[in-house]
Formats: structure tokens, C-alpha cells, sequence
């Protein structure tokens, strides 16, 4: 799962990256005429859309791709950079940096292109934006409160607006295809251009397409996580799906001896005043969100190391376990009839007469052993947490 | 534009719908490979303050801005940032990429009726707007614009509204610089 930083790509490894990243970043920019401030500033005049249009399609199918990568379960969006949102800073800083693309011709990626080319004006930019940079430093105290004020969190535009992602994205594409459209329309007037009889060419036709495919993709591969929540409210199915199930005794049993034994782990799916009352060794608190986040599953990857959950009752275990079997995880058991059903016969064990049988004995042995000790095990173990606090987000922004 | 043309002077431009795909593309990737966006203005704050913290090492220990900004990087040189390298990467990709394509060669672009001191103090005054409005805005165009707009942040967007509004509000003021 996605990102691959700091996992699969180390975090010096990110830096070349980093200038990889850079050079295709630079190459696309220069090749699309980014490299020249006649052509940018056209967008205010009319007279050249073309930062438009790129800006727009990059934006459109980044943000596709995102929510694709997202909807197949490739990507935590838990983890990505979101910019943080602090109101008047962003409006006035837009402001003053849409003044300075009229004044300047550039803006700090643009004039890093054009410079590497040799474009004089871009160079003395770049000069200027050192220099803001400096007066920024220098005048903090100046700016400080309104840097820092209304900060919102890290809101994304459909949780502000109340909207689903989707229809967000939806709406975004339609602005964006209405926009070229009508660009196009204005810079024919602005340069004095007769009307262009309309054309299937490669570029319409080959965006089109991706389109279509990408609609098709999203019905025929529903979103997972909603796919297997759906599929976890089907009774029967939960309850006749095949998972190892532990007995009470044989959980009793794993407690017991878990100080020498390292191939068992608990995931706790109580809720959590619960779990800080009565927690058990090597225990986990969880939640099912936790289960399509990449910091926690990754307990779930340990070799060679059996998980049990257990909840309240069998039905919740039953659920998160089938979820995440659902998932790809392996070695994955539930306790048979939940955490009650683990007090009832072994907790508040009550030897009921005179056994009966030999092994009726056994266990009435094992139980009120089990009795005395678990508790004080309980007693003992301090609770871990939960893995919430694991989940930290990369660090990004300008 | 005919044949002649095209094998003396400089290559055509890609077409924008087909770069802008290839954009968003990378953009993707990089946010699936590091979790981040594409950025260009946190380079420009990086070598700033490295550049201060050499001058005036007591200056930078002194000041705020400064403190938050060590505080915010961590640990080494502020040099070794992410950005700082990609956008070496810039320089150097839109360096070949000039070269591909012919396009190489000093040179001072300015609108029609402008002249060159014109252009030099528009370009300067542009930079240092961009300076601040950068920081204020917590990115430019790229950091918080697109990267913002492909995460859907509503304090990228927001940034990306205010930047073209500004621009189109502003551009008639300053029409004389470009038509």
C-alpha cells in the first residue's frame, strides 16, 4: 500500500527521487512552454490558454488518479500531504502571488524552467523570490497573526462543502471541460482566428476513452472498503464464513502461557473504556478503520504469528475477521463466542456438582486455575493503546 | 507552420491536453511513491535560509521565523530537503529539455510595448511578491495550486482560486507590461 516512502523507498532513496521526479517535473513544463512569460501571462490576456489547459487536465487526472488509487485500496489517504487550510492567509497569499504572475510573468516553477534555458527575465525573478522570501523572515512578527489565523485543520474541499469525493470530482471535471471549451472560444476572438471546424483528433479522442475506461473500471471494480462493509451486513454470510476458531479454554490457555510464547497476538476490538478497564497481554486496540490503514495491518504481517480478535460477541469478531481475511491477511482466528462468552465459562467459572466424567474433571481443574491466575495477569498487563497514534502523516508542502 | 521552420528553429510545444495528462500522471506518482505533491517555492525558503544561517548564524538562531522553520525541517542542513532536490531536478530536466528541442539561448523576453527596465523591475517586484505570497499561502502554484487541487485540500484550493483571481483582477492594471 501506498506511499512507499519510508517502506519500500528508504528515505535517502526519496531524495533521488526527489530529482527524478524533478527532471520529468522540469521536461513536461518546459515541453508544454511553461519556459516563457509571453506564453504564461497569455492566460490574463486572452490571448494563449495554454497554462490553462495544461494546469487543469494535470489537476483533473491527478486528482483521478489519486481517488482511483485510493478506491483500490493502493493508497492510505490517511497518510498523504493534505495543505492545511488557514483562511485569510490563503486568500491574501493567492492575492499577492496573482499580482506578482501579472507584474513578474512567472511563478517559482516556471521561472526555474525559463532560467534553465536562459531567459534573463526568469533569472532576475528567481533573484526577487529570494529576496521576498527574506523580507518574509525578516517581517515574521509583521506577519505572523495573519499567517497563523483561522486555521481550519486539514479539511479536503467535499468534507467543507458537505459533498460527496465523487460528486466533488464530478463537478471539478465539468468546470474544467466548460472552461476549455470556452478559453478556446475567447482566444479565437483576442487573436482575430476564424472558427476551427471541430475534429476527433488523437488528444480528444484518447481523453475520451480514458474517460469512458475509467467509469467502467469504477463500476465493474467497486471500492473495496464500502464492497466488504457491504458485505460483512449479510448474516449468513458472515456467520458460515470459514475462519480458525478458538475455544475459551484454549484462549485461557494462550494467556496463560503468552510470556514464553511469541506466535500469538490479540487485536482488541472492544471499545476502548472497555479495553483500559480489562486488557490482555499483547493485545492490541482496534478498530475496523484501523484494518484498511497501512501503519496498523502491518502488525498483521508478521510471519509466523497467529492474531486472534476478539470482541464483545462472536458476530463482531466473525465481521472483522472475515474483513480482514477479505483483505489478503493470513493466520487469523476469532475467540469462539467472544470476550462474554470467555467470562461466562472461564471468568465467572462456577463448578456446577460433582464431575461427572474424567475430562469433565480436567476441565474444572483447568478453569479454576485459570480463574486465579488470569485475572492477576490482567491486573498486570498495562494496557498498549491503540494504534491511532502510529498514523502520522508525511510531512510536505512548500 | 511549415517544414522549413520546423527543421531550423525551434521545435513546437507539446500539445497542453497531452502535457497536462503526463502531469497529472507524475503528480500521481509522486504522491503514491513519497505521499507528497509537486512543490517549487519550499526550495527558494530552504536556500534562504541556509544562505542566512551561513551570513549570520546568530541572526537565524535569533529569529522566529527562523526557529519554526529549523523546528518544522528537523534535524541536518535545511538544504537537504526534499524540494531542493526536485527542483535541481527542474533546472536540470528543462535544461535537456530546451536542448531537445532548440530552444537554448540567453535571452530577455518582454511584452511589445515594454521596454527592458520595465521588464527587469516587473520581474523583480513579481519574485518578491512571490516571495511572500508564497509563504503566506503556504505554497505557490505547484505546492499548494495542483498538489492541493489533486488532494482535494480546501486550503489548496482556496489558494489556487485566490492566485488567478488575483492575476485576472490585477492583469488590467498592468496591461501595458505584455499587449
Amino acid at each position: 500500500m501506498g506511499p512507499l516512502v519510508p517502506d519500500i523507498i528508504s528515505n535517502n532513496l526519496n531524495f533521488i527521487m526527489a530529482l527524478v521526479i524533478g527532471i520529468l517535473f522540469g521536461m513536461i513544463l518546459e515541453q508544454a512552454g511553461f519556459s516563457t512569460s509571453k506564453k504564461l501571462v497569455g492566460l490574463f490576456y486572452g490571448y494563449d490558454f495554454t497554462v490553462l489547459r495544461v494546469f487543469f487536465t494535470a489537476g483533473i487526472v491527478a486528482m483521478t488518479g489519486v481517488m482511483g488509487l485510493k478506491h483500490f485500496g493502493l493508497l492510505d489517504i490517511n497518510l498523504v500531504y493534505i495543505n492545511p487550510t488557514f483562511l485569510w492567509s490563503a486568500i491574501i497569499g493567492g492575492l499577492v502571488m496573482g499580482l506578482g504572475f501579472v507584474l513578474g510573468g512567472f511563478c517559482p516553477g516556471t521561472s526555474v524552467c525559463a532560467a534553465a534555458i536562459g531567459k534573463l527575465d526568469a533569472m532576475i525573478f528567481i533573484g526577487g523570490s529570494f529576496i521576498g522570501v527574506l523580507i518574509f523572515a525578516e517581517g515574521y512578527p509583521v506577519f505572523e497573526g495573519l499567517y497563523k489565523a483561522k486555521n481550519l485543520g486539514n479539511p479536503r474541499i467535499f468534507e467543507t462543502f458537505n459533498i460527496p469525493e465523487t460528486m466533488f470530482a464530478f463537478l471539478m471535471t465539468l468546470i474544467a471541460i466548460f472552461a476549455f471549451l470556452a478559453v478556446s472560444v475567447i482566444e479565437r476572438k483576442v487573436n482575430g482566428l476564424e472558427k476551427e471546424p471541430f475534429r476527433i483528433d488523437p488528444y480528444r479522442a484518447a481523453l475520451a476513452a480514458g474517460a469512458v475506461v475509467l467509469v467502467v473500471f469504477s463500476l465493474v471494480f467497486t471500492d473495496k472498503r464500502n464492497d466488504l462493509l457491504k458485505k460483512i451486513e449479510d448474516r449468513a454470510f458472515v456467520e458460515n464464513y470459514k475462519l480458525r476458531e478458538i475455544s475459551p479454554d484454549q484462549f485461557a490457555l494462550c494467556i496463560m502461557r503468552m510470556e514464553e510464547c511469541d506466535k500469538f497476538q490479540i487485536f482488541d476490538f472492544r471499545d476502548e473504556e472497555t479495553y483500559r478497564k480489562m486488557s490482555f497481554p499483547k493485545s492490541t486496540l482496534f478498530t475496523l478503520e484501523n484494518l484498511f490503514e497501512k501503519e496498523p495491518v502491518k502488525l498483521l504481517n508478521i510471519k509466523h504469528r497467529t492474531t486472534v480478535f476478539i470482541a464483545d460477541d462472536e458476530m463482531t469478531e466473525r465481521k472483522m475477521a472475515v474483513v480482514a481475511t477479505e483483505l489478503g491477511f493470513k493466520r487469523i482466528a476469532i475467540l469462539k463466542g467472544g470476550v462474554n462468552e470467555f467470562s461466562r465459562q472461564v471468568l465467572d467459572f462456577a463448578s456446577a456438582g460433582t464431575p461427572g466424567s474424567k475430562e469433565e474433571e480436567y476441565v474444572k481443574r483447568f478453569r479454576t486455575k485459570a480463574k486465579q491466575l488470569i485475572p492477576v495477569i490482567i491486573e498486570n498487563n498495562k494496557p498498549q493503546g491503540g494504534v491511532k497514534k502510529t498514523q502520522k502523516r508525511v510531512i510536505g508542502g512548500c | 507552420m511549415n517544414g522549413a521552420k520546423v527543421s531550423s528553429g525551434p521545435k513546437p510545444y507539446m500539445n497542453p491536453y497531452l502535457a497536462g495528462v503526463l502531469l497529472g500522471i507524475l503528480l500521481t506518482a509522486t504522491i503514491y511513491i513519497t505521499g507528497r505533491g509537486l512543490g517549487a517555492s519550499g526550495a527558494v525558503k530552504a536556500v534562504t535560509a541556509t544562505a542566512v544561517d551561513t551570513l549570520a548564524p546568530s541572526h537565524t538562531a535569533a529569529t522566529r521565523f527562523y526557529q519554526e522553520y529549523g523546528k518544522e525541517h528537523g534535524e541536518g542542513s535545511p538544504l537537504k530537503n526534499w524540494l531542493v532536490f526536485e527542483v535541481a531536478g527542474v533546472l536540470l530536466g528543462a535544461f535537456l529539455s530546451g536542448l531537445i528541442s532548440d530552444r537554448l539561448g540567453f535571452k530577455l523576453e518582454k511584452g511589445p510595448g515594454s521596454t527592458t527596465r520595465t521588464r527587469l523591475y516587473g520581474a523583480i517586484i513579481g519574485g518578491i511578491l512571490w516571495g511572500v505570497g508564497s509563504q503566506l499561502g503556504r505554497g505557490c502554484t505547484s505546492g499548494a495550486a495542483l498538489s492541493g487541487l489533486a488532494v482535494m485540500s480546501t486550503g489548496g484550493i482556496l489558494t489556487m482560486a485566490s492566485i488567478f483571481a488575483g492575476a485576472y483582477a490585477f492583469a488590467w492594471f498592468f496591461r501595458k507590461l505584455w499587449i
